[in-house]
């Protein structure tokens, strides 16, 4: 315990600035330090080129026009000028939303504050893998549904949904598809003509950017997508986002999203055999391991597993140094756990039990064997003390116990 | 979540781990919480002539759920059945300097006490000797 490397597995939180994004967006907080809406003068001039041309070079990577990008503040701002603003834009046509439950806060919140605001919010549920039914979302789609939000990859356990057959069926239906893709741009491939998107969230600190920045993308054309503004001021991103730019944020952003994709298919590949490289080792190692979510349709760098009988805390306590996420109560504000792992059915113990493991474009082989290797120690530590592992050592059934709950 | 270091102390040298024997006459054991709550806290005495000759733990829960039950045995060993029953959760939490969001770890450890005695007490009644 007197070892305490720090190996930071935890790029689905965020990830560090790629020091080529870094290089790229220092002009501009130095000499280039321009307002790219100063019309009068080349500071504003060289603001404005460099934002456009990062706009090309993000709207390019999904297959969208440049003039359907709009820069914000992050991806829960994206989330929410998507929803929101289409909730309210179009509250004409109807007033009914359709998400899922495994989706981030920043789509659910905003969703049930529509609630309040008389929307109707349809939840789809999703089987043990994080999958939901897409003959059950076809039933869920009404005359009065403006809007379908389903995320891509998801942030706990990687689970990727089908969102080219997501967005075909809402293209069928006349009803709006937005996707929340933070935690897929730069990693799978995304094209909003192809998957039928027409509103998609992403952030720039997910993929080796700077924080503070992110994009929606607003379709333009089949259909034309119309939103009502959160930021009401001097009319930037054509109305729908007033706000000086994050110039430095927004370059950094189109530097971390071309790095991403020049060498894709190959730094995913990599990430995904480090990944199966850490699973093995835990399913090898130990006993009673579970790994939560689709082991196939599942985001490269994505690794939850719950180590039946301990709890995440403890676990996360166990092995200091190597920073990872944990579904258990004890991590989060709402002493709940984790309400993904609860949608998944995986049952409170184990979501107690669960830890997210998530790697990255600088992780190593040997980070993550060491990161394994503490793993396993501190889990069959914790064992030892563990009155559910004696219990169960024992043959009794922990489900069949009447506990005493607090 | 930072730790105080007595709990930190506690996490690393979890004093009295392991179990004793819950069917014998002079062993009160005491199971509290729930899996799903995400903390089990298993504690046991050994009484003799009234007074606590051993404690031991077993916890399923965080590292201040691991101290508070560490250090709950540690008190418990050499202390009377009188004596025992005056601990109280509170007493923990300054001990331990828990935060407000563990205070229940503390309240668990009483309970857990609480519970091992009563179930000694229920076997002196059951086999007076």
């Amino acid at each position: 315990m007197s070892d305490s490397r720090a190996v930071y597995l935890d790029h689905q939180a965020t990830t560090p600035v790629d020091p080529r994004v870094l290089e790229a967006m220092l002009p501009f907080f130095k000499e280039r330090f321009g307002n790219a809406a100063s019309r009068s003068h080349a500071f504003g001039w060289t603001a404005e080129k460099a934002v456009d041309a990062a706009r090309a070079r993000i709207a390019a990577g999904i297959g969208a026009d440049e003039r359907e990008i709009v820069f914000t503040s992050g991806a829960t701002e994206s989330n929410n000028l998507a929803i929101l603003g289409a909730a309210r834009m179009y509250k004409d046509k109807g007033r009914h939303l359709i998400t899922c439950a495994t989706e981030h806060k920043a789509v659910l919140d905003p969703m049930k504050y529509l609630e309040h605001e008389g929307w109707e919010v349809t939840v789809m549920g999703v089987d043990a893998k994080g999958h939901l039914d897409l003959e059950a979302l076809a039933a869920a789609i009404r005359p009065d549904t403006v809007l379908v939000s389903i995320m891509h990859g998801n942030n706990e356990i990687g689970t990727l949904h089908p969102v080219a057959a997501i967005g075909a069926l809402c293209k069928s239906r006349g009803v709006l598809f937005h996707t929340d893709a933070t935690q897929s741009l730069g990693k799978e491939e995304i094209d909003v003509e192809t998957m039928g998107i027409d509103l998609l969230s992403a952030s720039a600190h997910k993929i080796y950017g700077p924080k503070g920045v992110g994009i929606l993308y607003v379709r333009r054309r089949n259909p034309r997508v119309r939103l009502e503004p959160l930021m009401h001021g001097g009319g930037h991103e054509r109305g729908l986002r007033s706000g000086t730019l994050n110039v430095p944020g927004i370059v950094g952003f189109a530097r971390a999203a071309e790095l991403c994709l020049e060498n894709r298919a190959a730094e995913q590949a990599a990430i995904g055999a480090l990944r199966d490289r850490m699973q093995a080792r835990f399913l090898k190692d130990l006993t009673h391991v579970h790994v939560n979510g689709d082991p196939q349709s599942r985001l490269a760098c994505n690794l939850n597993v719950s180590f039946e009988f301990v709890e995440g805390e403890a676990l996360l306590m166990g092995i200091d140094g190597v920073a990872v996420s944990s579904g258990s109560a004890c991590t989060s504000a709402s002493l709940e756990p984790s309400y993904v792992l609860r949608a998944l059915g995986v049952g409170d113990e184990l979501a107690h039990s669960s830890i997210r493991f998530s790697l990255g474009r600088f992780t190593t082989a040997d980070e993550v064997d060491y990161a394994a290797g503490r793993t396993v120690e501190a889990v069959k530590r914790l064992r030892e003390m563990s009155p559910l592992y004696e219990m169960a050592l024992e043959g009794v059934d922990l489900k069949t116990v009447q506990w005493t709950g607090h | 979540m930072v730790y105080s270091d007595k709990v930190v102390e506690h996490y690393n040298h979890p004093r009295n781990v392991g179990s004793l024997d819950k069917s014998s006459a002079d062993v009160g054991t005491g199971v509290v919480g729930a899996p799903e709550c995400g903390d089990v806290m298993k504690l046991q005495i050994q009484v003799k002539d009234g007074v606590i000759v051993d404690a031991k733990f077993k916890t399923f829960g965080c590292g201040s759920a691991i101290a508070s039950s560490s250090l709950a045995t540690e008190w418990l060993k050499g202390r009377t059945i009188e004596d025992a029953e005056k601990i109280r959760n509170v007493d923990i939490v300054e001990e331990l300097a828990l935060p407000p969001v563990k205070i229940h770890c503390s309240v668990l450890a009483e309970d857990a006490i609480r519970s091992a005695l009563e179930d000694w007490r229920r076997k002196q009644d059951s086999n007076p000797s």
